[in-house]
């Protein structure tokens, strides 16, 4: 009884968080639209046809190289990763890794797989081999809803993903939230204002002609605002990545994800 | 002459060069109210230079958010400027053309003539306003002629 009651302390004190965080979400998560809804349906197609998506060839790819045998130790992520599906890992990240205690992305705990467990090189962010392993990882996870936490040692990086997503910065003086949550569904002279999310990445960017990081997608639109650009890897974009997780909460991953 | 000695001259004279500079790249306007009265420039605005900064996207670049009469491609996340000139004096455009968070301090409008207090601008374009004084002029002496309501 005591246990019960203890119990249902905790939901209410979860729910009770829960209403807080979802008061402060300028997007609800009742109107949360992924990046696809504000495709044509030409690309919306191709995206959703496997075999035409080009982001696919980076899923296959990355499946090869799951099986390849490298670092000093010559070892394979499918070397620990045997029986293991890595269904709903992507979903979770970024997250803290309890190793170092640092926020990581999908591509770090990949490079951090590599250096600690395999004793080989880091692979560069925006390399055909990083690319090809996140897409592949995150594609396992297509359809399942984004889940990251924020609490914890998160909760920091979470307050400084939001303030950057507020800080008006550039020539252009805009902040993300000015045309993602205030401007979405709108038409920037002929195209439409997504919602901002990165439940598609990595992603097959018809202006690129190639698949991209999200980091590499936040490098665009800070171009496109005349912002300074941090290099990849910065703690900036991770904590972004980590607030961008958080507003998307429960959007399905759609990786690849193919974007104008 | 020593050495040192050379070097203080080519100090000095490099200093009154980049003060000169300085002052060809300042960017500034005095508000009052909602309003700049003053004209940037000594040159009165040309409103058909004016016209074709507001449509150009090496301009201002203005029809990505606000219908522009004349204009069939624009976008739709700001009010038309159809009629702008009968709404607003050219003192008040003057504001809202080089400042708009002046007036309003959520507007995604960027501050066309501002360099300060911004943050994190590519290194090409800091200490640059997106348009010149006489720019603004022109975009002002444009929008002023748009008594119309379409």
């Amino acid at each position: 009884m005591r246990r019960a009651r203890a119990r249902l302390a905790l939901a209410a004190a979860a729910l009770a968080a829960g209403v807080v965080l979802a008061q402060e979400r300028a997007i609800p998560p009742g109107e949360l639209k992924s990046g696809s809804v504000f495709l044509g349906s030409d690309l919306r197609a191709l995206q959703n046809d496997d075999f035409a998506n080009p982001g696919m060839l980076w899923v296959e790819r990355g499946e090869r190289l799951w099986s390849e045998l490298a670092g000093k130790k010559t070892l394979a992520c499918a070397s620990c990763h045997k029986d293991t599906s890595m269904r709903g890992v992507a979903a979770s990240y970024p997250k803290i890794d309890k190793a170092s205690g640092k926020l990581v992305n999908l591509e770090d705990r990949i490079n951090l797989c590599r250096t600690g467990r395999m004793d080989a090189e880091p692979l560069r962010y925006e390399s055909e081999e990083l690319l090809a392993l996140t897409a592949y990882v995150a594609r396992q996870s297509l359809g399942l809803p984004i889940a990251t936490r924020i609490d914890g040692a998160a909760r920091a990086h979470f307050e400084a993903g939001r303030a950057a997503y507020h800080l008006r910065r550039g020539q252009m003086n805009l902040s993300c939230a000015h045309c993602h949550d205030a401007q979405w569904g709108k038409r920037l002279l002929s195209e439409t204002i997504s919602q901002g999310h990165p439940n598609a990445y990595p992603a097959y960017r018809m202006e690129w002609q190639t698949i991209g990081s999200l980091q590499r997608r936040i490098r665009a639109c800070l171009s496109g605002i005349r912002a300074e650009m941090l290099p990849y890897g910065s703690p900036e974009y991770l904590d972004l990545e980590l607030y961008l997780a958080w507003r998307a909460q429960g959007l399905p991953i759609e990786t690849p994800g193919v974007r104008r | 002459m020593t050495r040192k000695h050379a070097v203080a001259p080519a100090i000095a004279i490099l200093l009154a060069y980049s003060q000169v500079w300085a002052q060809g790249e300042s960017v500034r306007f005095e508000a009052v109210g909602d309003a700049i009265p003053r004209a940037l420039t000594s040159e009165p605005g040309n409103a058909a230079r004016g016209r074709s900064i507001v449509v150009n996207r090496d301009g201002g670049a203005c029809t990505l958010c606000h219908a522009v009469p004349g204009e069939k491609n624009f976008g739709n996340i700001a009010p038309t400027l159809a009629g702008v000139g009968a709404r607003l004096s050219p003192a008040q455009l003057r504001l809202r053309v080089a400042d708009s968070t002046r007036v309003n301090p959520d507007t995604p409008m960027p501050a066309y003539y501002r360099t300060e207090g911004l943050n994190q601008v590519a290194a090409a374009f800091r200490g640059k306003p997106l348009l010149s004084a006489q720019q603004v002029e022109d975009v002002v002496a444009w929008l002023a002629t748009l008594k119309e309501a379409q």
